[in-house]
C-alpha cells in the first residue's frame, strides 16, 4: 500500500468535470439544452398523446380499429400512393432544376436580381397561386390562348382539376425554397478546389462528379429531405388545383376529413400516424445515406 | 473563375437559360393575371377584363380588418424569428462540435418534427395548448409556430458551422477566450451570414404556415396566411376580384420582407463571406 503513495494524484483520477469533457459533456454541449427541452414539451408530449388517442377508437371495437379500417379500405390506403406519386417526382424535379441553375448562377456577377426573382415565388402564398394557375393554366386562360394563337394546339390543354394543376403548384411553392438551399451548399464550396481540378485538367463534367458531387452530398440529402416534406404535406392545393376525390386525393386530406368533418379525431391521428410513419421511412432511408459520404470542412485543402 | 469554351458547356449554360426563362415568363404571367383579376371590373372569356377598379382594394381592406391582422403576423413572425434563432444556433453549435452520448437521439429529436408534416402533429398540438389555455392566444401561436422552426435553425446550420475549421475555434482558446469570448468575437461574425440566411428561411416559412397557425389561432391572433384563407373557405360567396385582391396585399407584404432580407443577406454568399475574412 504504501508503495502506491506516489501515485496518489493519479488515484484521485481527473476530476469530474474533466471525466464528463473526455465524455463530450462540457460547457457547449450544455447548450443544446433549452432546445431539448422546447422540443420535448412542445412536439413529443403531444405527439405522444395523439398516437395514444390513435389506438382508443371512437366507435369502439379493439385498439388497433383505426389500423385495420385504414388497410381495409381502398378510398384510405390508395391515398399514400396517391400522396407518394405527387411528392416524390416533384421533390426530383425540383433538385434536378435547381442544381444547374444553381451552379450557373454562382458563375455570375450579378446574382442579386436572378436570385430575387427565383425566390419570388415564396412570396406568393398557396392560395394566389392556387387562384393564379386556376385562371391562368386554365381553358381560358394566357397560357392555352396563346398556345392557340401560335397553333400549337388546336383545343386547350386540361391543366387543372388534375393530377398536373397540383403538380404545376407544388413546382412553384417547392423550387425556391430547394434552390435556395441547394446554392448555399454549392457556394459554400471553396472554388480553389475546382481550380485545382480545372489546372489538372479535369472537364466540367469530371469536375462536377469528383469534386462538387462528394462535397454537397450531405447538402442535397438534406434539402431532399425538406423539400420532400413539404410536397408530401401538400393539402391546400391538392383540393383547390387537383380532383381531390381522385387521383389527387392526398392523405392529408383524409385526415382532415376524418378531424374536420367526421370529427373523428382518434382515426384522424391513426392517420397522421400513418402519414407520419410512411414520411419518415423515406426520409431515413435518405439521411442514412448521408453518412456513407464524405464530411468535413470543404473550405479548402490549406490548413 | 473558370470559363469553359467547348460548343457543349455553351450549349448546357443556353439551354439552362431557356429553362430559368422558361420558369419566370410562366411565373410572372400567372402573378400578371391575379394581379390583372384583382383590378377588374368583369373577366370572362377575353383577353383582358372588360373594365378596370381599385374598389376591391377597399373593401378587402375594410372587410377583412386588415390593418390589425397584418401588425398580429408582423408580431408573431418577429417572435418567432427571434426565439428559433437563439434556441436553434445554440443548439446546432453544440451538435456540429460534440460527440456525446445520445447525440444521436437528439438529432433524430430535431430531425422528427420537420420530418412530419404540420398537420400530424398539429392536432395533438393544439389539443395540449387548449389543456394549458395558451391556444388562441399570441404566444400559443408563436410556440406552434415554433415547433418546426426551431429544428430547421438547427439542421440548416449543422452543415455552415461543420464547414467551420475547428481549428480556428482552437486558436482562440489557446490566446486563452472562454466560451463567452470564442462565441461573440470568432463565431458570431463566421455564421453570421448563415445565421441571417437560416431566419430569412424562417421568416418566409413562419409567413406561409397555414396549418399550425390555422389550428390554435383566436379571433384576435390570425395571421394574414390564415384570414385569407379564411376569406377563401368560409362560407359565403365573395368575389373572386376580392381574394385576389387579398391574395396581392399578402404578396405584396411578403415581398417587401423578402426584399429587405436580401438587401442584408445575399444567399449566394452566405458561405463565401465568411472565408473573406480570414482568421490567420
Amino acid at each position: 500500500m504504501d508503495a502506491l503513495a506516489p501515485t496518489a494524484p493519479v488515484e484521485h483520477g481527473p476530476s469530474l468535470r474533466q471525466r464528463l469533457a473526455a465524455r463530450g459533456f462540457d460547457a457547449v454541449t450544455l447548450l443544446v439544452i433549452p432546445a431539448a427541452i422546447f422540443s420535448l414539451l412542445l412536439f413529443v408530449y403531444p405527439f405522444a398523446f395523439g398516437f395514444i388517442l390513435s389506438f382508443e377508437p371512437k366507435a369502439g371495437g379493439d385498439w388497433l380499429a383505426n389500423y385495420k379500417r385504414f388497410f381495409s379500405d381502398p378510398f384510405l390506403y390508395d391515398t399514400i400512393g396517391n400522396t407518394l406519386r405527387l411528392a416524390i417526382p416533384v421533390t426530383l424535379l425540383n433538385l434536378l432544376l435547381a442544381v444547374p441553375i444553381a451552379f450557373r448562377v454562382r458563375l455570375m456577377r450579378r446574382q442579386r436580381l436572378l436570385t430575387t426573382i427565383l425566390v419570388l415565388p415564396i412570396t406568393l402564398g398557396t392560395v394566389l397561386v392556387a387562384e393564379g394557375l386556376l385562371n391562368y393554366l386554365g381553358p381560358q386562360g394566357w397560357f392555352n390562348r396563346t398556345l392557340m394563337t401560335f397553333g400549337l394546339i388546336s383545343q386547350p390543354l386540361k391543366l387543372v382539376h388534375n393530377y398536373w394543376g397540383v403538380f404545376a403548384s407544388l413546382v412553384i411553392t417547392g423550387f425556391p425554397f430547394t434552390f435556395l438551399l441547394t446554392l448555399s451548399y454549392v457556394t459554400g464550396i471553396d472554388p480553389a478546389l475546382e481550380q485545382a481540378a480545372a489546372t489538372l485538367g479535369a472537364s466540367a463534367w469530371q469536375r462536377f462528379r469528383h469534386v462538387y458531387l462528394p462535397l454537397l452530398m450531405p447538402g442535397f440529402a438534406i434539402t431532399f429531405c425538406l423539400s420532400f416534406v413539404q410536397a408530401f404535406s401538400v393539402f391546400p392545393s391538392a383540393v383547390l388545383l387537383g380532383e381531390p376525390a381522385g387521383i389527387t386525393r392526398v392523405i392529408s386530406i383524409a385526415a382532415a376529413t376524418a378531424a374536420f368533418e367526421e370529427y373523428d379525431y382518434s382515426m384522424a391521428s391513426a392517420i397522421a400516424m400513418i402519414m407520419g410513419f410512411v414520411q419518415l421511412a423515406i426520409v431515413v432511408a435518405v439521411l442514412a445515406s448521408r453518412g456513407l459520404f464524405y464530411r468535413g470542412p470543404a473550405s479548402g485543402a490549406k490548413g | 473563375m473558370i470559363r469553359d469554351t467547348t460548343l457543349g458547356s455553351k450549349l448546357w449554360a443556353a439551354a439552362i437559360w431557356f429553362l430559368v426563362g422558361f420558369f419566370v415568363i410562366n411565373l410572372f404571367a400567372m402573378i400578371a393575371t391575379v394581379v390583372t383579376s384583382s383590378f377588374a371590373t368583369r373577366w370572362l372569356g377575353t383577353w383582358l377584363p372588360v373594365g378596370f377598379t381599385t374598389r376591391w382594394y377597399s373593401s378587402a381592406w375594410s372587410e377583412f380588418q386588415l390593418w390589425d391582422v397584418l401588425l398580429v403576423t408582423f408580431q408573431v413572425i418577429a417572435a418567432v424569428v427571434f426565439v428559433s434563432g437563439a434556441l436553434g444556433v445554440t443548439a446546432a453549435y453544440a451538435l456540429a462540435r460534440r460527440e456525446f452520448a445520445g447525440k444521436r437521439l437528439l438529432i433524430l429529436l430535431f430531425l422528427l418534427p420537420l420530418m412530419i408534416p404540420p398537420i400530424t402533429f398539429g392536432i395533438p398540438l393544439a389539443t395540449v395548448l387548449y389543456q394549458t389555455g395558451l391556444a388562441g392566444t399570441f404566444w400559443g401561436v408563436v410556440a406552434a409556430n415554433l415547433v418546426p422552426t426551431v429544428p430547421f435553425v438547427i439542421l440548416v446550420m449543422i452543415p455552415f458551422i461543420e464547414q467551420i475549421d475547428p481549428k480556428i475555434e482552437a486558436a482562440a482558446r489557446v490566446f486563452g477566450a472562454n466560451t463567452f469570448k470564442l462565441f461573440i468575437h470568432v463565431l458570431l461574425p463566421l455564421l453570421l451570414p448563415g445565421i441571417l440566411a437560416a431566419l430569412l428561411l424562417v421568416l418566409v416559412r413562419t409567413i406561409a404556415m397555414f396549418e399550425l397557425t390555422f389550428l390554435v389561432a383566436g379571433p384576435t391572433s390570425q395571421t394574414l396566411v390564415v384570414a385569407l384563407y379564411y376569406a377563401v373557405f368560409a362560407a359565403g360567396v365573395r368575389a373572386v376580384q376580392s381574394i385576389d385582391a387579398m391574395a396581392v396585399i399578402y404578396m405584396v407584404t411578403t415581398l417587401v420582407w423578402l426584399i429587405i432580407a436580401l438587401r442584408f443577406v445575399n444567399p449566394t454568399q452566405i458561405v463565401t463571406r465568411a472565408k473573406q475574412q480570414p482568421a490567420h
